[in-house]
């Protein structure tokens, strides 16, 4: 097949031929081609099968509102569903496939829901598939949603990089065409740091697409010209293929570049990038979009918007009929019927719906003014039309022009309210612009050639005076105020087949009326229960039909009718391009601590705690188990010693002269007797009285603190202090600082860790339990001088201390310390063994500080001083929270030792079923004792202190599983904390 | 959006948390006789105008200072930025 269509001229490279499949078939195209004109070239009509009815499509447009020639492209992962191949640029090597039929395209099986369209209205799910109920999820929406739709993903991941960037400038020009070019030039000449960014991959915008003149030469050579000057300048940056997809505050754009999308391969780069780009100001030129005009079967391939006819026969030399027929309310179209017939095509009729002819006919068209077109014929591609005055006129291409719509999308993404213009039949800008926003060209309602460069060069001028430039005087170039009369004539009311009025969703005329009917009159009702208007294309060449026909049931007119709002995107943007970079491991960064490598060395196994790694455990050889291993560790540290890497817990270094004073308000118990020397467990509430976060501070001098937090709320405990330091307490003397990354922190914990530590810590420091006991704390040196901060403090409940160093210590560190400890069988121990030693000491963790537990329910009431002032304390004694039937934090142990108790099973009474009424509460930590040999558990359970003893159910639905437990202390070993002492 | 730091000039939102209403700075005195109510009020009770809202924003990512931050709630506008600290001593918060 050869290209059939093509004529001469064109903005194409006919020296490089680009071949390319579209289902299957080999074409051939040109550089500069897309892929829509590059199969309108080779002749090709049919190019998809519609959402619903399954009706046969073409090519409609030549832009980014296309919404039949949607395709996907690319095979396998990198395949890419709902592609306009109207902004497909053509590469060699493209691979293209349409959509949406069972079966080949020409002979889609599913056709058969256009016979069955009077069952298939607006809505129709919602009420033809009512019942019976259970058939919903099983049957209809499954069949519903196979049957109709777009293009399928291919459920592979997406190999494809995508990228995130920030720009900034002083004036961003949204749009490329003549307006947009003339207000690039103006404000680049001032001086201004100018961004000119189009979606094409060609600037000039309509220039390159119309045979009017510009400054005694061509548009698109006078584009051409004008991209040269500004690629040449320093303080301009020229963004093709990129479309500002969303007006944001503060004078901030989304805008997606697609840098690799037209090449075969993207050989390592970023296929697309999103920018954000920061304007003092932005001049939107995005021009207009032509709309179409409802009648019966306009849907048909063949039956194309008319200034994309012209555009595909002046810019891509591709002509989408032989003979060609125009449909149109204004005087564009007859520019198409001129252009075409310049180029050599058949113009079979001009159909004017208006009474008077605005210009000339070419020669041999037959002229039909105050008629319409009514019936179309032609199955896979237009054959006839029918007019309102009966003839009957052959043609394969029916050019409709139902007037421009100026683009006002990024107008409104700040809730500004569109205004109707009667003279344009159109919406343009309201009076609440996004700030800094001007708006230039047809996009502000301004249709003609003339009016737009005017425009652009009057609209840059003015913003780079605003911002301080001196804007230079210069001519604007000659072009003529072209013929734009137009009419407001959308729909033709006719009692014939199908009028379609959004392409996309397969809404017809008669569904609007359906809806207006069934009571939704608001046209955000209406949207939502046609669908008009929503999916890729957005309703950009259907919305303002779908409003006519609104408008006329409501009796009202289209701009007290009103337009739905528009919201960013202005066209699709992929999930992959706003994630970027952040995909899988880099979805958030990784924090490893300086044990890592170390950890890895011995085949630790490691668990994600927030961004850290962790070692969970350390599995020695022939153990096959992870409990072997846990209850390996946990019985080693018991029994001798073992070392934890506690270095993700956060560490806040307190200094000040009211450093103590500080301290002693944000925590609930006293701080501000602490000696020099001491360590304090804290317990930190939130204002509203519950539980926040705990951990130890300690003191290293008089105005000098290290606290730590738990390694989740490290970040916002930190927060939270700085509220209080600079919004609470400005006038107190304290400063913070987030101390967790720099020193490295590992827990020598068992019978043996002062011997261990005796070997460590240089002989100048005396860790007899006399000078050095349980809750002290110390600057310290380590072998032979490395600096190092002692604290004598448990989590495992044995004799136990951490000492942390400076963090490039780290590594050196934890191997030195296992060197050492060998003597002793000194074991590292991860997560899970840390986890069993605190159960069985019945040490609160996140399990048990949820948010929703008080100081009272942990069993900490005398933690919480009612002498002093402190965040949370006031609201802590509210009655309801420190009820007689209150939750306690307690033990539990199961009645039959070999039984495994279960983390979140919830409490009732024995003689009571488990149902959310009986309920008592629940078990919030769950570990194997080594220690006892059995399981054991912390869980809250109303009047739990009173309780000891007593025998309830765990009731454990999700596992299934149900068991008796016996409640206890939370304290299983060491009650009494002799050990810790030692 | 963009909020003009008093110490550090236009910084992204994006290196800011977001906290609620300044009057979060109006922390009740724990000795007065309601103080029970005077802390409900204080924690729970916001006004939630249509319009400009002066609110706290912590620069996480910058130098950690709290900001008093007057936007319109209706426009995004930003009119007034102020460091926390400052307010609060104007508002006869010490020590």
């Amino acid at each position: 097949m050869s290209q059939t269509h093509r004529i001469d001229g064109g903005l194409l490279d006919r020296s490089r031929a680009l071949r390319f499949t579209f289902n299957g078939t080999s074409l051939e195209g040109y550089a500069g081609d897309t892929l829509a004109s590059a199969l309108i070239a080779n002749g090709v009509k049919l190019v998809g099968r519609s959402f619903k009815y399954h009706r046969p499509r073409g090519i409609f447009t030549a832009g980014s509102e296309e919404p039949n020639a949607l395709v996907t492209l690319r095979r396998d992962g990198h395949g890419e569903p709902n592609t306009r191949a109207t902004v497909t640029e053509l590469f060699d090597g493209l691979v293209a496939s349409s959509q949406n039929h069972r079966g080949p395209l020409r002979y889609d099986l599913m056709a058969v829901n256009d016979y069955l369209a009077p069952f298939l209205s607006a809505g129709f799910y919602y009420k033809t598939f009512m019942w019976p109920k259970a058939f919903w999820e099983k049957l209809y929406e499954p069949v519903i949603r196979s049957s109709a739709g777009l293009g399928r993903l291919s459920g592979k991941a997406d190999p494809d990089i995508y990228d995130k960037g920030f720009l900034h400038c002083d004036i961003l020009i949204i749009g490329a065409g003549p307006a947009g070019l003339c207000a690039a030039l103006s404000a680049a000449r001032s001086g201004a740091r100018v961004i000119l960014a189009d979606e094409d991959f060609r600037f000039g915008g309509r220039l390159n697409t119309e045979t009017m003149a510009v400054a005694g030469t061509s548009g698109a050579d006078w584009a051409q010209q004008a991209v040269a000057e500004l690629a040449s300048m320093d303080n301009v940056r020229l963004m093709p293929r990129t479309t500002i997809y969303g007006a944001y505050d503060h004078g901030i754009y989304g805008a997606l570049e697609r840098r690799t999308d037209h090449l075969a391969e993207s050989a390592g780069k970023p296929r697309q990038v999103l920018w954000r780009i920061y304007s003092k100001r932005a001049i939107l030129c995005a021009g207009a979009t032509e709309r179409s005009i409802a009648f019966g079967n306009n849907d048909r391939p063949g039956i194309m918007l008319a200034g994309s006819v012209r555009a595909y026969a002046n810019r891509w030399a591709a002509l989408p009929g032989k003979r060609i027929a125009v449909f149109t309310n204004n005087d564009d179209g007859w520019r198409t019927a001129s252009d075409l017939a310049a180029h050599g095509a058949d113009i079979a009729a001009i159909v004017d719906t208006r009474d008077r002819a605005p210009l000339e006919a070419p020669a041999g068209a037959t002229v039909a003014m105050g008629a319409y077109v009514t019936d179309t014929k032609g199955r896979h591609g237009l054959k006839s039309i029918t007019l309102s005055n009966g003839t009957t006129i052959e043609c394969d291409c029916l050019a409709v022009s139902g007037g421009w719509s100026p683009n006002v999308h990024l107008t409104c993404h700040q809730r500004d309210k569109p205004q109707w213009r009667d003279d344009i039949a159109g919406f343009v800008p309201g009076p609440d612009l996004p700030v800094g926003m001007r708006v230039a060209g047809a996009a502000n309602g301004a249709l003609t050639l003339a009016a737009a460069l005017r425009e652009g060069h009057e609209q840059a001028h003015a913003a780079a005076e605003e911002l301080g430039f001196k804007p230079a005087s210069i001519a604007l170039p000659a072009a003529e105020d072209e013929a734009v009369e137009t009419s407001a004539f959308f729909h033709v009311k006719a009692d014939g087949p199908r009028a379609w009025i959004d392409l996309q969703n397969d809404v017809t005329a008669k569904d609007v009326k359906l809806s207006h009917q069934e009571g939704f009159r608001s046209v955000e009702h209406l949207k939502r229960y046609t669908t008009l208007g929503m999916a890729t294309d957005q309703g950009k060449t259907a919305n303002l039909l779908g409003l006519s026909v609104m408008a006329e049931c409501n009796g009202r007119s289209i701009p007290e009718t009103g337009t739905t709002i528009f919201r960013p995107p202005y066209t699709p943007v992929a999930i992959g391009a706003l994630a970027g970079r952040s995909r899988g491991k880099a979805f958030r960064p990784t924090r490893l601590t300086t044990s890592h490598k170390s950890a890895e060395e011995r085949d630790a196994v490691f668990v994600e705690a927030g961004q850290w790694l962790r070692a969970q455990w350390f599995p020695e050889k022939g153990e096959t188990h992870w409990r072997e291993s846990v209850d390996r560790e946990a019985v080693r540290v018991r029994e001798s010693v073992g070392i934890c890497d506690v270095t993700t817990l956060g560490k806040i270094d307190i200094q000040g002269r009211d450093a103590a004073e500080f301290l002693n308000r944000v925590y609930s118990n006293g701080f501000a007797k602490l000696p020099v020397g001491k360590v304090r467990y804290g317990l930190m509430l939130r204002e509203d009285g519950m539980v926040m976060d705990d951990g130890t501070t300690a003191r290293l001098g008089e105005n000098h603190f290290v606290m730590t937090t738990t390694t989740a709320n490290a970040v916002s405990v930190f927060r939270h202090l700085e509220f209080c330091r600079q919004c609470l307490w400005p006038g107190l003397d304290v400063h913070l600082i987030s101390a967790t990354e720099q020193w490295a922190q590992f827990a020598v914990a068992g019978p043996h860790s002062r011997d261990l530590l005796r070997k460590v810590v240089d002989p100048e420091f005396d860790l007899s339990n006399e000078a050095f006991p349980f809750m002290a704390c110390g600057e310290v040196t380590v072998f032979d001088g490395t600096p190092s901060r002692l604290f004598r403090i448990s989590f495992s409940g044995e004799l136990a201390y951490e000492i942390a160093v400076p963090a490039r210590y780290g590594d050196a560190m934890i191997r030195a310390l296992m060197d050492v400890g060998e003597e002793f069988g000194v074991v590292p121990y991860g997560t899970e063994a840390l986890s069993v030693l605190r159960i069985e000491k019945g040490h609160p963790v996140a399990n048990e500080l949820c948010g929703q537990t008080t100081a009272r329910d942990l069993g900490l009431e005398r933690m919480v001083s009612k002498k002093k002032d402190c965040i949370g304390n006031t609201l802590s004694e509210r009655s309801h929270l420190n009820r007689e039937d209150g939750l306690a934090l307690m033990g539990f142990a199961p009645v039959m030792r070999n039984e495994h108790l279960s983390a979140g099973a919830h409490f009732t009474s024995r003689d009571k079923p488990a149902t959310t009424e009986n309920d008592e509460g629940w078990m919030t930590s769950v570990a194997y004792s080594p220690t006892l040999g059995h399981s054991i558990g912390l869980g809250f359970i109303a009047r739990g202190r009173d309780r000891v003893g007593e025998i309830v159910q765990a009731a454990d639905p999700l596992r299934g599983k149900t068991i008796e437990v016996r409640i206890v202390s939370p304290h299983f070993v060491d009650p009494e904390g002799e050990r810790q002492r030692a | 959006m963009i909020i003009n730091h008093p110490l550090l000039g236009p910084r992204d939102a994006s290196e800011f948390v977001y906290l609620g209403d300044a009057s979060l700075i109006d922390r009740p005195d724990w000795q007065a006789k309601d103080a029970q109510q005077q802390f409900h009020d204080y924690l729970y009770l916001r006004d939630n105008p249509a319009g400009a809202h002066r609110e706290l924003w912590f620069h996480e990512q910058g130098d950690r200072s709290w900001l008093v931050v007057t936007r319109d709630t209706i426009t995004h506008e930003i009119t007034n930025v102020e460091l926390a600290r400052d307010v609060a001593l104007q508002r006869g918060r010490g020590r």
